[in-house]
């Protein structure tokens, strides 16, 4: 029954990935296409952490704290990149 | 290393000394210093002689490669000592005559002599080794000498092209001999060609003998410019006039001969050895006396009369294997072939030498050797005017001289031969009289052509470069001390015959000797009225008409289409053979990587899927299989249609962040397959490359920023398909074919216990198996150096600086 409950839950997540995913793909905007991928990152922690009670394993709570990072590292840089046109300025003192 | 090594190397070592006695002696011509070397060795030589008429020979043998059965085995026989001595003596006299010839101030002696001296040896070395791959050495060696004598006025172009020609030629047979020695060696288990010889009844029915004697062959006809290699040999004309004499008369162009004659007791017992030899020698003797008449260079007579009085001696040589064939044969009436052989070998040394002495002289005194300018030189070149009497007398085969006789004789032999009635010869045998007629009559007709357009003739002394006027002495030493040699064995042939031409015809033919047969070389200058006498008659008289209608029937040369000729195939083949190979060049390299790549993959293709096929390689086996769940396709179908959607995508950008999705789906995988360090380690790296990927797409041009789809291709279509299912069908078959079982268990049994680890992904990397850690650090640490150093070490002058 707990499993069952697990599975829907990935059975979610999945159909919202290809939401997700035909934004990314058709997107009209960049925007559009970055928070998609940023959403994308957020789904997959879920999954990672769904497919963990699974496998009944505590090994890959490190990968969700990675993706979490990562998504955010990710969103800001190409945050940074659509309004700035760069993403690490150069020091103009230097 | 004994003595007669020292004396086949002394040229070579010589050789060493010459530039500095050059540089050191500037007013002595070095010539003279050269001298001294073929000089001794002659007498050394000599010394042989009564040790062979005993039958007797010597060996000498000196370790070289023993490992690999290699070793400089020296031996003298009657047949070696007769060319040693032909090179050595006729050396000397080039040597002579090359001192007064070449200009000590003008030429370049230091380079003549030393080529010169590397050729000695390596004629040497070819004659006296025993060891078939020390001869082939020296064989070669003897290209590159000959190849550096042509080509020493190395500022003319037709020197150039004579030397390339020459050199391209002798080495394709020098090479196709290498295959020759290996098939042999091969199958008689040595290289020593008397061991050959006596474990020769063992593999004669082998079908690669036969292989070996075509290979053979070649390296035989390509070296004595037997039809159609002979085109080397006129355009060797171009080297200075001793070089012609030595080389392209009385020694190279005889390694063939001597290759044919030492390896007459191994191959001729095969018709097709009868056939080739006396077959291409007579129709070469042939063809180069018909073109010899229409040269009007004195050297190019000279050199179409060395090919045709080469193929004279090869068809000795090769009829001489008839009197294998008769095992009771007690008179010995084939072996005439063979002393004719070498008894023609002796005389052309001697009246072509002579005789192309004599054009150096001529070239050399009046500045040209074109016969259309030459004539009326009698009178004022009478020893010169002698000396070319006896040499063409001779060559034509006119009574008393050396040339007569050993044309008698292979008359004799011819007849002989083709009236036997072996080898099928009943059938067209009469072709072999024939031919020896008609190209003695062309002899004939070229001999008088020589000295009639030379010394008689017309005078016209205006036309010539220089004033002409006779030789000074020394350069007439040579060419008198041959024109005499001419005339004495011309009345006395029997001096010869036992010290010389019987041992060496008991080197070509043992097994006549073995069988208990003689060897009769009694030369007799009258030998009665019989067919060979009447033969020469018609040669002489048919000779002498044609001579005096020679401007009426000149032009039938002409009507000869240029097309036809060996040459301009020749030169039509190097032609063409560069151009097709430029053009496959051209179509294959067409600079573009997808092309290069396209032949990559085909190529794999082609290997796997037949290989798969052919050795029947594919296996499909269920058992090993896990089963699928629901998540692992759902992952499957995002990761398939994401990297399907990179090929169909519009913009590039789309295709980074698709690429972006694939490798989180191969990080997802890497969760489901229960591998966390993997999936850590592929999302920070996936995130990386993106944004690596992002960087690039940023600073590309904005051009190819533009939305393009990929162009449709059908070929790069079916090999990225046929890659696709070539490697899927190699994974599918190596999965279901384990051979045994993984060695994992050992790392989950030791991890703890061995290793003090909980982790076993980073144990096996940093434990048991960290070597390959340190070096793919290594190449990260190259990798950061490297585009630090790209991007720092910039060509100035670049749009962002």
């Amino acid at each position: 029954m707990f499993e069952m409950l697990i599975y829907i839950a990935l059975g979610g997540v999945f159909i919202s990935m290809i939401g997700l995913f035909y934004r990314v793909i058709k997107g009209p905007s960049i925007a559009d296409r970055v928070i998609a991928l940023d959403s994308i990152g957020i789904s997959l922690i879920s999954i990672v952490g769904l497919v963990s009670v699974l496998l009944r394993t505590s090994d890959y709570l490190e990968v969700i704290l990675l993706i979490g990072i990562l998504a955010f590292i990710g969103t800001v840089a190409f945050s940074k990149f659509i309004e700035k046109g760069e993403i690490i300025e150069r020091d103009r003192n230097k | 290393m004994s003595l007669l090594h020292l004396a086949i190397l002394l040229p070579l070592l010589a050789s060493i000394f010459i530039p500095f006695l050059y540089k050191q002696f500037r007013s002595v011509h070095t010539g003279w210093f050269v001298l001294l070397v073929p000089l001794s060795l002659v007498l050394y030589f000599s010394q042989y002689i009564s040790q062979t008429m005993a039958g007797e020979t010597v060996t000498q043998s000196m370790q070289w490669i023993p490992s690999l059965g290699i070793n400089f085995v020296a031996y003298i026989d009657g047949l070696g000592l007769l060319f040693a001595l032909l090179i050595t003596g006729i050396g000397t006299l080039v040597v002579l005559y090359s001192v007064y010839y070449l200009d000590a101030k003008k030429e370049a002696l230091h380079n003549f002599y030393v080529y010169l001296l590397l050729f000695m040896t390596a004629m040497l070395g070819i004659v006296l080794s025993d060891n078939m791959i020390v001869m082939y050495m020296f064989w070669e060696m003897t290209s590159i000498s000959s190849f550096l004598l042509i080509g020493y006025w190395y500022e003319r172009e037709r020197s150039r092209y004579g030397a390339q020609k020459s050199m391209l030629i002798t080495v394709f047979g020098g090479l196709s001999m290498l295959g020759g020695i290996s098939i042999l060696s091969l199958l008689s288990g040595s290289f020593s060609i008397r061991e050959s010889l006596s474990t020769l009844s063992t593999y004669n029915d082998d079908p690669m003998f036969l292989v070996a004697l075509v290979l053979f062959l070649l390296a035989a006809f390509t070296k004595s410019a037997q039809f159609p290699f002979h085109i080397w040999l006129p355009d060797a004309m171009e080297a200075p006039t001793p070089v012609s004499a030595y080389l392209h008369s009385a020694t190279m162009v005889k390694a063939g001969l001597y290759l044919v004659a030492r390896m007459s007791p191994i191959f001729a017992e095969t018709p097709l050895w009868f056939y080739l030899v006396s077959g291409v020698g007579m129709f070469t003797l042939f063809w180069g006396s018909l073109n010899a008449v229409k040269q009007v260079d004195l050297k190019a007579i000279l050199a179409y009369s060395t090919i045709s009085q080469l193929g004279l001696i090869m068809s000795l040589l090769g009829l001489g294997a008839a009197a294998l064939q008769v095992e009771a044969l007690p008179d010995s009436l084939y072996t005439i072939a063979t002393v004719a052989a070498v008894f023609h070998l002796i005389n052309h040394a001697t009246f072509k030498g002579s005789l192309f002495m004599m054009a150096g002289i001529v070239d050399h005194e009046t500045g040209t050797r074109d016969l259309r300018k030459l004539g009326g030189l009698s009178q004022l070149m009478p020893v010169t005017f002698t000396i070319a009497m006896i040499g063409t007398l001779s060559m034509a085969g006119v009574p008393p001289f050396n040339g007569f006789l050993s044309k008698e004789m292979f008359l004799t032999g011819v007849n002989e031969v083709s009236e036997s009635g072996l080898f099928h010869l009943e059938t067209f045998g009469f072709l072999f009289p024939l031919f020896a007629v008609v190209g003695s009559i062309f002899t004939f007709v070229y001999s008088l052509l020589i000295v009639y357009r030379t010394f008689l003739g017309p005078k016209q002394h205006d036309q010539l470069p220089k004033k002409p006027h006779e030789a000074p002495i020394g350069m007439l030493i040579s060419p008198i001390i041959l024109a005499s040699l001419v005339i004495l064995i011309g009345l006395f042939p029997n001096m010869l015959s036992e010290t010389i031409i019987r041992p060496a015809t008991e080197a070509i033919l043992p097994q006549v000797l073995a069988a208990g047969g003689e060897i009769d070389v009694h030369i007799k200058l009258w030998h009665g009225l019989n067919l060979e006498l009447l033969f020469t008659v018609i040669i002489i008289t048919v000779g002498f008409i044609l001579f005096k209608t020679f401007p009426k029937w000149q032009s039938l040369y002409n009507r000869m289409p240029k097309s036809f000729s060996l040459n301009h195939q020749y030169d039509g083949l190097l032609r063409r053979g560069e151009k097709v190979s430029t053009a496959i060049h051209d179509a294959v390299m067409t600079g573009y990587m997808r092309s290069y790549l396209v032949y990559i993959f085909g190529f794999i293709v082609l290997l796997v899927l037949s290989s798969l096929f052919f050795f029947d390689a594919f296996a499909f086996d269920v058992d090993p299989l896990s089963s699928i769940s629901a998540y692992e396709i759902i992952l499957v179908l995002v990761l398939v249609s994401s990297a399907l959607s990179i090929t169909f995508a519009r913009s590039r950008l789309t295709s980074i962040i698709l690429l972006g999705v694939a490798g989180y789906s191969v990080a997802l995988f890497f969760v489901l397959f229960r591998a966390p360090d993997l999936a850590l380690t592929q999302l920070v790296i996936e995130t990386v490359s993106v944004a690596l990927f992002l960087l690039v797409f940023y600073h590309m041009p904005e051009i190819s920023r533009k939305e393009e789809r990929i162009k449709f291709k059908l070929g790069n279509a079916a090999i990225s398909v046929l890659v696709g299912l070539s490697v899927t069908l190699v994974a599918l078959s190596s999965l279901s074919q384990r051979s045994f079982a993984s060695i994992a268990k050992y790392y989950i049994d030791n991890v703890y216990e061995l290793a003090a680890g909980g982790n076993m992904v980073n144990v096996i990397l940093v434990d048991f198996r960290g070597f390959d850690t340190l070096f793919e650090i290594s190449v990260l640490a190259i990798a950061g150096l490297g585009i630090y150093a790209m991007i720092h070490f910039r060509k100035t002058g670049g749009i962002d600086k």
